[in-house]
């Protein structure tokens, strides 16, 4: 159905167009997987608090091989340190944090999201898959600004941004905002719109690829490479 | 006087009865009361209901425990695990049954246990599987749904330090559900690295006030002395 494949963003570009569109101060939770690259792309210049459900506020980067405390883990289990002013916490105040509308924003990964902002990140639905859910469906419920950071389609090439979700939901109607390897994609109460391409890429390209109408909100936002180095358009910013 | 602490964690859940309703708290591995788990497994008690978030990782503690045939039901959030297939096993073999709550409303409904409050609503899992069935009811605009207060018979947490009171501190991330779950069981037994002497913990430090706490064991030492002045460790 194509005759050409646009390049599009690899997983670190897209995780520096998430970070620069993380404002200072902010404080932050990083979904796992994809997600947590963005840690390794916020600017020097930036304070960003990471939260991480597990009852750490303040999460640094990992540390050094050998260095690594079983009792000092991420959301994904994965060794971290406390950054300088961290504070560690019970999973209700964890959760109070989430669920009171503390948390500026979240960056999840998803299977699907559609055009209504429904989120489905959890489950396939397959008969023999254990179904496991963790803090998802109140990181969606609470956070003031939730976030996707997907491939544009699945790896057979079937598009993830639908009509409708036909994987388990999530949470119905939260999603703010799409980062891609092709497109930043904003929810609207018209659907799904543009706010910028990744280089090189079209917008007939991310139309082709997205089973949902697009519009085109482009002229709202300051053209950037996501590279860091430009300024965050006026969309950027604490919703 | 009050003294807490139990000479072993055979002692310790010595009366845990086939049946019974069972917090373990723990993240993972962080926080995970594996001693308490293993002496639990040696015990021998059955048709266990588990409340925890995960269902057990590698081949010890909670996998251990579920690989002996003695969980009857899980209730957890997140109970798949990169290195353990025990649960996936007996789920799909149907050996099992699982309810599966969102990690917030889980922490929640322990917490609210504890507090004494029966039931709650939250807008966590509306419009999804998850809230199907139950009550909804709308505040603000906001579709909530009802969910209920989760307790226990016995929790097993573990903790970084504890006197004879049952006062506790936890390390880092270890710390998780252990507080909510000492709130919200019939008996909460706790294992231990450090007891300290009593005054030793800073009172302002104290994460788990003792009133919560019913057992400590301390791990680690064989054979236990109970030391009639509390102390088993110069630390602090």
């Amino acid at each position: 159905m194509t005759t050409r494949t646009p390049q599009g963003l690899d997983r670190r570009e897209i995780a520096r167009w998430v970070a620069r569109d993380i404002p200072d101060g902010a404080y932050v939770n990083l979904g796992i997987g994809m997600p947590e690259t963005i840690a390794e792309c916020i600017a020097e210049d930036k304070e960003v608090i990471l939260h991480t459900e597990n009852g750490l506020l303040g999460m640094g980067p990992p540390p050094p091989p050998g260095e690594e405390d079983t009792e000092l883990i991420n959301a994904g289990k994965q060794p971290v340190t406390a950054a300088p002013g961290a504070s560690f916490f019970h999973h209700a105040d964890s959760f109070a944090m989430i669920r009171g509308g503390h948390l500026d924003i979240c960056v999840l990964g998803a299977l699907e999201v559609a055009a209504n902002g429904d989120l489905a990140n959890w489950s396939t639905g397959a008969a023999h898959a254990v179904p496991a859910v963790g803090g998802a469906m109140d990181l969606v419920s609470g956070v003031k600004a939730v976030y996707v950071m997907t491939r544009h389609c699945t790896r057979a090439g079937e598009p993830k941004l639908v009509n409708e979700c036909r994987y388990p939901l999530t949470g119905r109607g939260v999603v703010d905002r799409v980062y891609t390897d092709l497109a930043v994609i904003e929810i609207t109460p018209q659907g799904l719109a543009v706010l910028e391409l990744a280089p090189g890429v079209t917008l007939a390209d991310v139309a082709e690829r997205t089973a949902a109408p697009l519009h085109d909100k482009r002229s709202t936002r300051r053209e950037s490479h996501p590279d860091g180095n430009s300024a965050p358009s006026e969309r950027s910013g604490i919703p | 006087m009050i003294d807490k602490r139990f000479a072993d964690p055979s002692a310790a859940v010595r009366d845990i009865g086939d049946g019974a309703t069972l917090m373990v708290g723990g993240f993972g591995e962080a926080g995970s009361p594996v001693e308490l788990i293993d002496a639990l497994i040696e015990q021998g008690a059955g048709d266990l209901t588990v409340i925890t978030n995960n269902a057990g990782s590698g081949t010890t503690g909670l996998a251990a425990l579920i690989k002996a045939g003695r969980v009857a039901k899980m209730i957890c959030s997140y109970p798949r695990s990169a290195d353990s297939e025990v649960f996936a096993e007996q789920y799909r073999a149907g050996r099992i049954r699982l309810e599966l709550v969102p990690q917030g409303t889980l922490a929640e409904r322990i917490r609210t246990a504890g507090a004494g409050i029966p039931a709650f609503y939250t807008p966590t899992a509306v419009g999804t599987s998850l809230a199907q069935g139950k009550p909804h009811r709308r505040f603000d605009d906001r579709e909530c749904v009802l969910e209920h207060a989760l307790g226990a018979d016995v929790a097993l947490i573990k903790a970084a330090a504890a006197d004879r009171h049952g006062n506790l501190v936890y390390s880092k991330t270890a710390r998780n559900f252990a507080p909510l779950m000492a709130t919200a069981a019939e008996t909460t037994i706790a294992q231990t690295s450090v007891v300290v002497g009593l005054g030793s913990l800073d009172p302002e430090a104290v994460v788990t006030p003792g009133i919560f706490v019913d057992r400590v064991v301390l791990i680690g030492r064989s054979p236990q002395r109970l030391d009639p002045s509390g102390s088993e460790t110069g630390w602090l």
